[in-house]
């Protein structure tokens, strides 16, 4: 795999190198963690912040006529309020779609909206002022559902967009109208996702500091993406992005929620400078709820073509999205719901269309297994229903349709390692599939389904020319190591991942590093932790900035005992001259490396090669990604007839994930990525009404608890990437997308009826079942007729 | 109205003056600083801020500071006694049982209160204790993984 790797005999005395990939390793920051000295954003020491908060709007959908804020400004404790007038540079994640205020202007587009901000002496004075604000409204249709947003005549959310329509996808790639025509069967089915959320533990908040004296700005704040805070902030703020400074400090989790930078996040920047302090700007739950940015309500036509073998011949796919109020990452979304069809099984031929409309709800955006995970509960269910038809089994159909890596899909995109076979058979294997398969007593089921993931986008979402990511590695006189990235650590071990990488490059114990992560006064900038972009990523960077390292420490090594470099080796604690029992240790390597340069800083970057970035059709730059990752799962459920209710038994799941340089944190991933798409399948929704969310706290919008979780089991299959960090890939999203699927379809065996979407909520299991009835009185009534 | 209110917190004396309507969940992350105990949600819904009040475990966001008159409250931050981290904190950390690690407090001091009580306990045992905390990262898995080490340490 690598040369210290390959280093096996050592003389007495001599130390071996440590192998720190590969090793189940506990997290570097989690004795922070669970002693409760981690600082999160909130967690601060703010003494003499000011506090913030926020005004929402009242009405989904309305007309600002005037906002009087002159009430408020009088009140004795407050020292700033800011409106819609304080900030005219629309944002959003995407250059090509900024149509978002950190406070409205003019308009209300969703219930809940900043439209004004207030900083004051204590949270009480705070709250008194928000009181004091008088804002007249004229309301306006409130559309909640995507087709009363497209309906004719409906009031346009934003002005250049007809129809609420923010993007439409027309693409078709390979002869789909020759592939269903070679079809044994042509089935088509629709189907209906409700919108979820994140859920993330950690309620949102920022805490901005500015100095008057030197007119800087520092935010610390609760982001996946500091980067791309600081350039929004330093965009809607007007100043130059080097009076900014950004730190992430610890992150209660993401999944998506922190990928784009969020309004809260530059009305606190706002509010610092129009009071010349510190703000502290704290949300709610509730208000967490709705900053939102997660998996838009979802409806898909989908067609499928298939031979009796159980080739899929063509693929005829409409997605509609509900995606909220503004831009974000919406196209992105709407893209990948296509792009994502073609990269887990052979497809000669597929149709998509796509709509992503504008309504008065919060902003969606990117939620873990982004855009494809409705799809893939569409699509793994109509293929199970046409394999039924000709009496394939569930792994037959899927067996028939699998591809051998490399791969280039129809749409141009490339795939190098695929171990989705083995991860059929484990499964497989392991759930005693074929012994128990159709065999299971009366409310029982077991189903199975497949999913993949991206590592990383190869086009980033800014093109500036740079390197994709890029690691430093600090060496000082102490002969400890640290490692500066932009790359956010938000729970899911990046910071663990990238020191164990550098670590294992130079043969070095893992308490020699330090990692430093997210602070833009010291570490290089980076595009931020989505799309499951820092394994491979910045994981090669780490890696490159390793091996110059290395580099530098052999030419100290080869000098010092007077040889050439060709004749060291480097053994981690020690450099010895091969074949021989000369060497010096790694403190004196350390010594004579500073001699001339002093205090040593070396560089790594990665960039995607260029012939992995895709094709060059409209939508190309959605989809490409230098590794994709696999995962095959099984769920075992029972279902009580009497209350609808589903028990998860079990979840067996099989990742291939390339080298796991973290099997323990992989494990930890895989088990929460596949709790979250059971959450999704058995429970959770958001629910609005006249665009007043009805489930904004963790109550009502319900997450499994720890009595309903199920055992699971994660199998990491032998795989090996070779554009990734020492084999690795992404292992973080690829497997949720198949638990919805293989759980509806152990309901469908359960239960003998195929929902048409999710969640599978006790209520709507129970209607179904009703149906079924109903049915089956029907027929029992009519034969007895005849 | 404010009144003067004697505790006990991880085992040190205090008094402070507290408002009737302070939250201990207030008292303890900004009267006493310490701020391991997390508030994720905007009351009694995610156990975030679970303490344990004379060995019970308590939502610390649904207590009053000034109904703790008296009382021994234990913290995440007196979990590490002598600075040797306690079985439990031990556990969480070398199984994984923490990722974003904002659970991590609530969930270890609930733990901690179950296995005072029962310090064998079962997989029921342990899902039952912990069913007021949630995690969004885990999935569970190693969080009862992690208990479970704790018992056996």
């Amino acid at each position: 795999m690598n040369e210290i790797a390959s280093c096996a005999s050592h003389g007495e005395g001599i130390p071996a190198p440590t192998h720190a990939a590969g090793r189940r390793q506990p997290l570097i920051d989690g004795i922070e963690k669970v002693t409760g000295r981690a600082r999160y954003t909130t967690d601060l020491p703010a003494t003499q912040a000011l506090t913030g908060a926020i005004l929402s709007s009242p009405h989904a959908h309305a007309e600002i006529v005037s906002i009087d804020v002159s009430r408020a400004r009088a009140l004795p404790g407050v020292r700033a309020v800011i409106t819609g007038e304080d900030c005219d540079v629309p944002f959003g994640i995407l250059p090509i779609a900024r149509n978002e205020y950190p406070l409205a202007r003019g308009k209300v587009l969703y219930w809940g909206e900043a439209v004004a901000a207030v900083a004051a002496e204590d949270e009480q004075t705070a709250r008194a002022a928000l009181d004091l604000i008088e804002v007249e409204y004229r309301t306006l249709p409130v559309y909640i559902s995507a087709a009363e947003a497209r309906a004719p005549g409906a009031v346009l959310l934003h002005a250049n967009k007809p129809g609420n329509v923010e993007r439409e996808v027309n693409n078709t790639f390979g002869d789909v109208d020759a592939g269903i025509a070679a079809a044994d069967l042509v089935r088509e089915e629709s189907f209906h996702y409700a919108e979820v959320a994140h859920a993330q533990i950690e309620p949102d908040c920022t805490l901005a500091e500015f100095d008057p004296e030197s007119g800087r700005l520092t935010v610390q704040s609760v982001s996946q993406v500091p980067y791309y805070v600081h350039l929004t902030i330093s965009e809607c703020l007007k100043m130059d992005p080097a009076d900014v400074r950004v730190i992430k400090p610890f992150i209660g989790g993401g999944f998506g929620h922190r990928t784009e930078t969020l309004p809260f996040e530059i009305t606190a920047a706002l509010l610092a400078r129009a009071a010349r302090g510190t703000v502290k700007l704290q949300l709610s739950r509730a208000e967490t709820f709705t900053i939102h940015r997660a998996r838009p309500e979802t409806d898909i036509r989908l067609k499928i073509g298939m031979k009796k073998s159980g080739e899929i011949t063509a693929v005829d796919a409409e997605v509609v999205q509900r995606g909220g109020a503004s831009a974000g990452y919406g196209i992105i979304t709407i893209l990948y719901a296509g792009a994502l069809l073609h990269t887990l099984y052979r497809m000669p031929a597929v149709r998509y269309r796509g709509f992503r409309v504008y309504t008065n709800t919060p902003p969606c955006g990117p939620m873990r297994g982004h855009g494809g995970v409705d799809m893939r509960h569409a699509f793994e269910s109509l293929m199970d229903m046409m394999a039924e038809t000709f009496g394939l089994d569930a792994f037959a159909v899927r067996r028939a349709n699998l591809f051998v890596a490399p791969y280039q899909s129809v749409n141009e995109l490339k795939v190098s390692t695929c171990e989705l076979a083995a991860c059929l058979d484990w499964v497989e294997q392991a759930s005693g599939w074929r012994s128990r398969k159709g065999k299971l007593p009366r409310g029982r089921g077991l189903g199975v389904a497949c999913s993949h993931f991206i590592s990383g986008a190869a086009k980033p979402v800014h093109w500036t020319g740079e390197p994709h990511a890029t690691v430093n590695l600090r060496l000082d006189f102490d002969g400890s190591i640290t490692l500066l990235t932009g790359a956010a650590d938000i729970g899911q071990g990046s910071s663990t991942l990238l020191a164990q990488i550098a670590a294992e490059v130079l043969g070095l114990e893992l308490a020699r590093f330090r990692v430093i992560a997210g602070d833009s006064a010291l570490t290089p900038k980076d595009n931020g932790s989505y799309s499951s972009r820092v394994s491979l990523m910045v994981g090669n960077a780490a890696l490159a900035a390793a091996e110059d390292l290395k580099r530098q420490l052999v030419a100290a090594a080869a000098k010092r005992l007077e040889v050439g470099v060709e004749d060291i080796e480097c053994l981690g604690e020690a450099y010895r001259v091969i074949g021989t029992d000369r060497m010096v240790s790694y403190r004196d390597v350390v010594k004579s490396a500073l001699e001339v340069t002093g205090p040593l800083t070396t560089r790594g970057t990665y960039t995607v090669p260029l012939d992995m970035q895709g094709g060059k059709y409209r939508g190309a730059g959605v989809g490409p990604s230098p590794a994709y990752s696999y995962a095959a799962s099984v769920v075992e459920v029972s279902v009580d007839e009497d209350t609808g209710q589903i028990k998860v038994e079990k979840l067996w799941v099989a990742q291939d994930c390339g080298v796991a340089i973290n099997p323990l944190a992989v494990e930890g991933q895989v088990q929460g990525s596949v709790w979250m798409g059971m959450g999704q399948a058995l429970c959770e929704e958001t629910e609005f009404v006249n665009g007043r969310p009805l489930r904004g706290n963790l109550l009502d919008y319900r997450v499994p608890t720890i009595v309903e979780s199920p055992p699971i089991e994660v199998k990491i299959v032998a795989s090996y990437e070779p554009n990734g960090p020492l084999g690795a890939k992404e292992a973080s999203e690829s497997s949720l997308g198949s638990i919805p699927p293989a759980l509806a379809a152990a309901v469908a065996e359960a239960i003998g009826v195929r929902l048409p979407g999710l969640p599978l909520s006790p209520d709507r299991v129970l209607a179904a079942l009703h149906a079924r009835r109903r049915e089956e009185r029907l027929k029992s009534a009519l034969a007895g007729a005849r | 109205m404010k009144r003067l209110v004697s505790l006990w917190l991880n085992g040190r004396h205090r008094e402070d003056a507290v408002s009737d309507n302070l939250l201990l969940l207030d008292y303890v992350r900004e009267t006493a600083g310490l701020t391991g105990t997390k508030c994720g949600c905007d009351g009694g819904e995610c156990g975030a801020c679970t303490v344990l009040i004379d060995g019970e475990p308590r939502l610390a966001c649904l207590t009053l500071a000034a109904a703790c008159e008296g009382k021994r409250v234990e913290t995440i931050e007196g979990q590490a006694a002598g600075g040797k981290l306690s079985p439990l904190q031990q556990s969480f950390h070398e199984n994984l049982g923490t990722q974003c690690g904002y659970c991590t407090p609530g969930m270890i001091m609930a733990s901690e209160a179950l296995l005072r009580r029962n310090p064998r306990p079962s997989e029921a045992d342990i899902r039952e204790a912990l069913s007021g905390n949630l995690c969004r990262c885990t999935g569970y898995v190693k969080i009862i993984e992690s208990v479970k080490a704790a018992c056996e340490s």
